[in-house]
């Protein structure tokens, strides 16, 4: 079987192997990704169910396990409805703007030391574009639908993520500062020694404005004006049905595993173990748990995941913020907050003031 | 080099794919039954009085032009503090001097009320 597989894969000319092998990699991380959006949704729907006192899901399958696959399969059988005002090709772009983008920011993200697709030095800068990209599939989508919720929805929504993304540009120009790398490997490695010298620390209002900025940026409550159902019905999606509407649902789940991740790459040491540094040798020779001590992909998964449980955390916790609120908080506090961190660090980081940037 | 940027140009063409492939797929196994009720756009019940493309506020557009001023900024920063242990004196006090003048530019637009949402 292996050897047949072996000799028809020699046969293949070197030009296209090299193409396939590629797209094999990226469908090993798009597939896990879309499955870990899938169950996101599931987590977030029992998270918030257990923080309301209530059990969420639990009719298809043991526990509810399968609810998101027979989301994805309904959503798959319903009519796609085309509104008669709509303008048609803008329409169906749009769901393909927001989703493109959110999974092309992959392929620059690294899992493990030597875990990653493309090795760019261009790859925070790349990171950068294809986030603002997101804003065109939603300004899109309420501009092609012709119709007054969703036009709203997409203004109120491009206004927030344009504040937001200026906020969010400066915390990345703070993790440039102390990593002196584009490059995200090299960011996590310039982390390494301990927890200690992770970058949460000497930046730590960057990343809270950084994780903040995050929430505004996918829409998400507090900040979910965009879609505010008490108010503009779904927002800019309000006209899409079946799985049109399913795709934006997944692009904004796309981003928040995103942003989390990029969240504990620059900030939180990435793969980085938080025992590397005081933990005695010993603890990392016992069998399995030394494994699970050490530095690894877990560890990235472990705080990525937290950061999730924080998005579902807000979302249960916050009432919603009022629009002129969003855009105060956006343009009159991280903004001025962040402009006078950059200086601080740039002053630090010039006359060499300890413990950081010595 | 160059050779590491194919594997983003094929993602990017698979980040599409898996836009459009749930699409068609949606196409095909969905039903199709327009009516012109259902094509009609979303409102309260009535028919639409005017076309949905309205006037809307300036403020938006006030954003939008002082997000490309930023955005812009922080396209300088981003070389910028790349290379800041390097460039010494003469690029922090560059650097200071750039910043300085867009945070005059900024408490401008701050006391002329444009970051105002009533």
């Amino acid at each position: 079987m292996i050897e047949t597989i072996q000799s028809l894969w020699a046969a293949v000319p070197e030009p296209v192997q090299i193409p396939v092998l590629i797209v094999v990699k990226i469908l090993v991380i798009v597939l896990p990704l879309m499955g870990a959006v899938a169950y996101l949704t599931f987590a977030e729907r029992k998270i918030i169910g257990y923080i309301q006192v209530r059990i969420g899901p639990n009719r298809v399958g043991p526990r509810g396990w399968l609810q998101p696959i027979a989301d994805a399969v309904k959503l798959l059988t319903k009519e796609i409805v085309l509104p008669a005002n709509a303008s048609r090709f803008l329409f169906l772009i749009a769901p393909v703007l927001a989703i493109g983008p959110a999974l092309a920011a992959w392929a620059v993200v690294p899992f493990d030391e030597g875990l990653l697709l493309a090795d760019i030095d261009a790859a925070l800068l790349y990171v950068l574009a294809l986030t603002s990209l997101a804003v065109y599939g939603i300004i899109i989508a309420g501009w092609a639908s012709n119709s007054k919720y969703a036009l709203l929805g997409a203004m109120r929504s491009a206004a927030q993520m344009v504040a937001y993304e200026i906020a969010m540009g400066f915390a990345l120009v703070g993790v440039l500062m102390v990593g002196d790398s584009l490059n995200l490997r090299e960011i996590v490695l310039r982390q390494a020694g301990s927890p200690l010298h992770w970058f949460v620390w000497p930046l730590l209002p960057l990343f809270v404005v950084y994780f903040v900025s995050g929430v505004a940026e996918t829409n998400r409550a507090p900040f979910d004006v965009a879609e505010g159902e008490s108010e503009i019905v779904a927002g800019f999606h309000v006209e899409y049905s079946g799985i049109a509407f399913g795709v934006f649902f997944l692009a904004e789940y796309a981003n928040m595993i995103l942003i989390s991740t990029l969240a504990s790459l620059m900030f939180l040491g990435g793969w980085l173990s938080p025992f590397e540094g005081w933990a005695p040798e010993s603890w990392f020779a016992v069998p399995v748990l030394g494994t699970l001590l050490a530095s690894g992909i877990h560890w990235l998964l472990a705080k990525t995941a937290f950061f999730l449980f924080c998005f579902l955390w807000f979302r249960a916790t916050f009432p919603r913020y009022r629009y002129d609120q969003i855009m105060r908080l956006g343009w009159k506090v991280f903004l001025p907050l962040t402009i006078v961190w950059l200086f601080v660090e740039g002053l630090a980081q010039y006359f060499r003031i300890g413990p950081w940037f010595a | 080099m160059l050779e590491n940027y194919l594997p983003i140009l094929l993602f990017l063409a698979i980040g599409a794919a898996f836009g459009v492939l749930p699409l068609m797929a949606g196409f095909v196994l969905g039903p199709r039954r327009p009516d012109p009720e259902k094509l009609s756009p979303y409102e309260c019940g009535f028919e639409a009085f005017e076309d949905a493309r309205m006037k809307f506020d300036v403020r938006y557009y006030l954003v939008a032009i002082l997000f490309i001023i930023f955005d812009l900024e922080i396209a300088f920063l981003f070389p910028w503090a790349v290379v800041l242990d390097r460039i010494g004196t003469a690029g922090l006090v560059a650097m200071g001097i750039f910043l300085a003048i867009l945070v005059v530019g900024f408490v401008y637009e701050w006391k002329k009320g444009a970051l105002e949402w009533e």
